[in-house]
């Protein structure tokens, strides 16, 4: 059982949580994912690794809730265990030797995306990073990126920050003249997906996280495969970064929507469960 | 006097209409009648060719005596001086191939039913004896066993019963490997499975699940924390596809992915949180057991049209006969003599059919199996919108990625001494890891000679 330490909402629909797992945090490196479980009759769904605290051997994880699975993991509270969790899984963001890095997260990958923004600044690196969110409601990590790079924050309604999206600013910069080693891209598989064909006109090398459907983690079901160069990978095991130039992205944009219909009805089931049970106690 | 029947006790079965309409167990096992009526069919002959047949060497004869005089207990006692899980084996051993295919009523007739026995006595043992109370006194030897499969556990509960401080690490959430994740609850109720690792932890194996060695810790931290030798049992389970067009599609399945969200996940239960895709038609790709259970499962699933694709003919089929004949009754049907060339898809990126080609057979091969060749020009389509790939699998190479030193062959089996003992100095191996995929009684085997091989290392260290 792996203890949750802390407990805090970072937007309306985005929780970041603190577990107690010595042993990850001592191998952990950002880039890499765990796999959880709430309880035992969880599924096992993957949540990239937010923060690595050695000292006190601590996880951080930052999800939305989106679906039964994450309603469930936030009816826990600071004090009580998650039944299973497992990792630190995949290989580890390789950002070694970049001097000038342009970080991009959308959404709730910005919650990977500063991990890697900040190892990128602990190891000397310039980091120009530019989150993208629907609205100011739901901005999150503001503050920690402007701690560790020069912050663009983007809005679609213009609510906060600029209004547009993440490839507008990254075209900006690079029609400025700005010269990348590499271009980090996390966010939802669309956002990554014209992030990448922004960043081909212009010749710029762009990674970016892939995020599948998985179960093991380990490489054993090929659930999480894709195509990258018209080869199959499995992200859980090669991945999850891939050079994005190779992503056959529209194949994962639908393997992705295999079982929307059955993840939307458990979402309600899940809901008008925990629902009846809160209006019951009061 | 014995019993000459030329056949065995007939096994009774949930009728096939019924059974494909739910996971309970199909084999529903004998009655102390049955089990003492079969019994009596055993010569007890001196030389004991069954014997030779099992790869954990169980004294087949001597239990089969108990059995016939109604000493339970006894018979059980025999079998586990040698086997570990026998109400496992007893239901997923290939008998026919192992020890029955020795017995000398197998001459003339059918052998004797000593899985069917086996699986008799120990259900008997679980219903009405309580083991839970073997001490055993510790020899302060540590041992880790990496991987809870069939491998590691009888590794592990053997080190166990002779004193050792043994560590199981599993990567899942559960111990069993491909009993928990492969076989389906109605081959091998998981139920029982659970039974016996419980057995073994009362000898005092430890199980620390979530554990992915290579990643959270390597084989050198593990000697640093005290282990003086280490077992891998970490299997073969990574899937191979065919690389053919559309194997990318929604629908497309490698059967590990289908069979763990199946009965590890328990996908076939209405209120599970793990979905599975609920298909119409369905086509499995493969002969072997794996085939017959990832059919079997989408049947139950509700699927109305199941079809195995094979590329051999029915005599070629690798799957136990036994699982042929009851994946026929459940109703589903065989395509032989054909191989996927191409998956269709429909708009939206959904399997929509299986292209095939028909296979004649031609000379044979190296393995001495005549070799499929392609048909020119009989390409046909089977309607589906799911599809299973059943063609085999690998060992998986995270382990060896992280483990400096521990050598592979070239289809990334570890390689291994006469003793177990992999390229590293005492780390051993055995199982899937080392033979790539075959079954489960020989992944025990190979787990019992580690066992020895360590106790022999340690205690000539010592």
């Amino acid at each position: 059982m792996f203890k949750i330490l802390e407990k805090k909402a970072l937007n309306p629909t985005v929780v970041k949580m603190v577990i107690e797992a010595p042993l990850i945090a001592k191998k952990a490196k950002a880039g890499q994912f765990i796999i959880l479980r709430s309880d035992d009759h969880s599924e096992r769904i993957p949540l990239t690794i937010a923060d690595i605290d050695q000292s006190r051997g601590s996880i951080t994880i930052i999800f939305q809730i989106v679906g039964a699975a994450t309603y469930k993991l936030n009816m826990l509270e600071a004090g009580d265990e998650l039944h299973d969790f497992v990792g630190p899984l995949g290989r580890a963001s390789e950002i070694e030797g970049l001097k000038k890095v342009c970080v991009i997260g959308g959404g709730v990958g910005c919650a990977i995306a500063y991990p890697v923004a900040k190892a990128l600044h602990e190891q000397g690196s310039e980091v120009i990073a530019v989150a993208g969110f629907r609205n100011r409601d739901l901005v999150i990590l503001e503050d920690e990126f402007n701690a560790v790079s020069q912050f663009y924050l983007v809005s679609d309604d213009g609510s906060t920050g600029q209004q547009g999206l993440v490839t507008d600013v990254l075209r900006k910069l690079l029609d400025q003249g700005e010269q990348f080693d590499e271009v980090i891209a996390i966010g939802p598989l669309v956002m990554m997906k014209f992030v990448c064909q922004l960043t081909k006109e212009y010749n710029v090398k762009t990674v970016v996280s892939m995020n599948p459907i998985m179960i093991d983690g380990t490489g054993m079901c090929g659930g999480c495969r894709l195509t990258v160069g018209n080869e199959v990978k499995f992200a859980c095991v090669d991945g999850p970064d891939f050079d994005g130039a190779l992503v056959d992205f529209d194949e994962a944009i639908a393997r992705s929507k295999m079982y929307q219909q059955q993840e939307r009805h458990m979402y309600d089931e899940a809901c008008n469960l925990l629902n009846k049970g809160v209006s019951q106690d009061a | 006097m014995p019993n000459m029947s030329l056949k065995k006790v007939a096994m009774p079965l949930q009728d096939g209409e019924v059974r494909r309409n739910n996971f309970d167990e199909v084999a529903l096992g004998y009655t102390k009648e049955m089990a003492m009526e079969e019994a009596e069919r055993c010569l007890n002959c001196k030389h004991s060719p069954c014997i030779s047949g099992c790869p954990v060497a169980v004294n087949i004869p001597a239990f089969i005596n108990e059995v016939k005089q109604g000493n339970f207990e006894a018979a059980y006692k025999i079998i586990r001086e040698t086997s570990s899980l026998p109400a496992v084996c007893g239901r997923v051993c290939p008998q026919e191939s192992q020890c029955e295919k020795h017995c000398v009523r197998g001459v003339k007739g059918e052998a004797v039913g000593i899985g069917r026995l086996e699986r008799f006595v120990a259900d008997w043992a679980r219903e009405n004896l309580n083991e839970y109370n073997q001490c055993t006194v510790s020899n302060h030897h540590k041992v880790a066993v990496i991987g809870g499969g069939p491998a590691g556990l009888t590794c592990a509960g053997d080190l166990a019963k002779k004193g050792y401080e043994v560590t199981v690490y599993e990567a899942l959430h559960v111990a069993g490997g491909v009993l928990v994740y492969g076989i389906p609850e109605f081959r091998l109720p998981k139920s029982i499975v659970n039974y016996e690792i419980e057995g073994l932890k009362q000898v005092g194996v430890k199980i620390e699940t979530n554990m992915v060695i290579g990643k959270i810790l390597t084989i050198d931290e593990l000697f640093e924390a005290g282990y003086e030798a280490i077992f891998i049992g970490s299997g073969a389970g990574l899937p191979n596809f065919m690389n053919i067009p559309g194997e990318n599609l929604k629908g497309v399945y490698s059967a590990n992915e289908f069979l763990t969200r199946v009965n590890l996940m328990k996908a076939y239960q209405p209120d599970s949180e793990t979905p599975i895709q609920h298909a119409r038609r369905c086509v499995v790709v493969g002969g072997g057991n794996v085939a017959m259970d990832a059919a079997r499962c989408a049947k139950r699933l509700g699927v109305e049209n199941v079809t195995i694709v094979y590329r051999r003919s029915m005599e070629e089929l690798p799957a136990r006969r036994e699982e042929v004949e009851h994946a026929q009754e459940e109703g589903i049907e065989f395509q032989l003599l054909c191989n996927p060339v191409r998956v269709q898809s429909d708009e939206y990126g959904n399997v929509s059919g299986v292209e095939c080609i028909r296979m004649e057979l031609g000379d044979a091969d190296s393995s001495g199996r005549r070799r499929p060749v392609e048909i020119k020009d009989s390409n046909f389509i089977i309607e589906a919108d799911c599809m299973i790939m059943a063609i085999g699998t690998s060992p998986n190479p995270l382990l060896r990625s992280t483990t400096e030193h521990l050598e592979a062959n070239k289809r990334g089996c570890l390689i291994v001494d006469e003793d177990s003992m992999t390229t590293r100095e005492n780390v051993y191996a055995g199982g899937d890891a080392v033979t790539g995929a075959a079954t489960v009684i020989l992944a025990m085997g190979a787990g019992k000679k580690a066992a020895e091989a360590i106790d022999n290392k340690i205690k000539g260290n010592a």
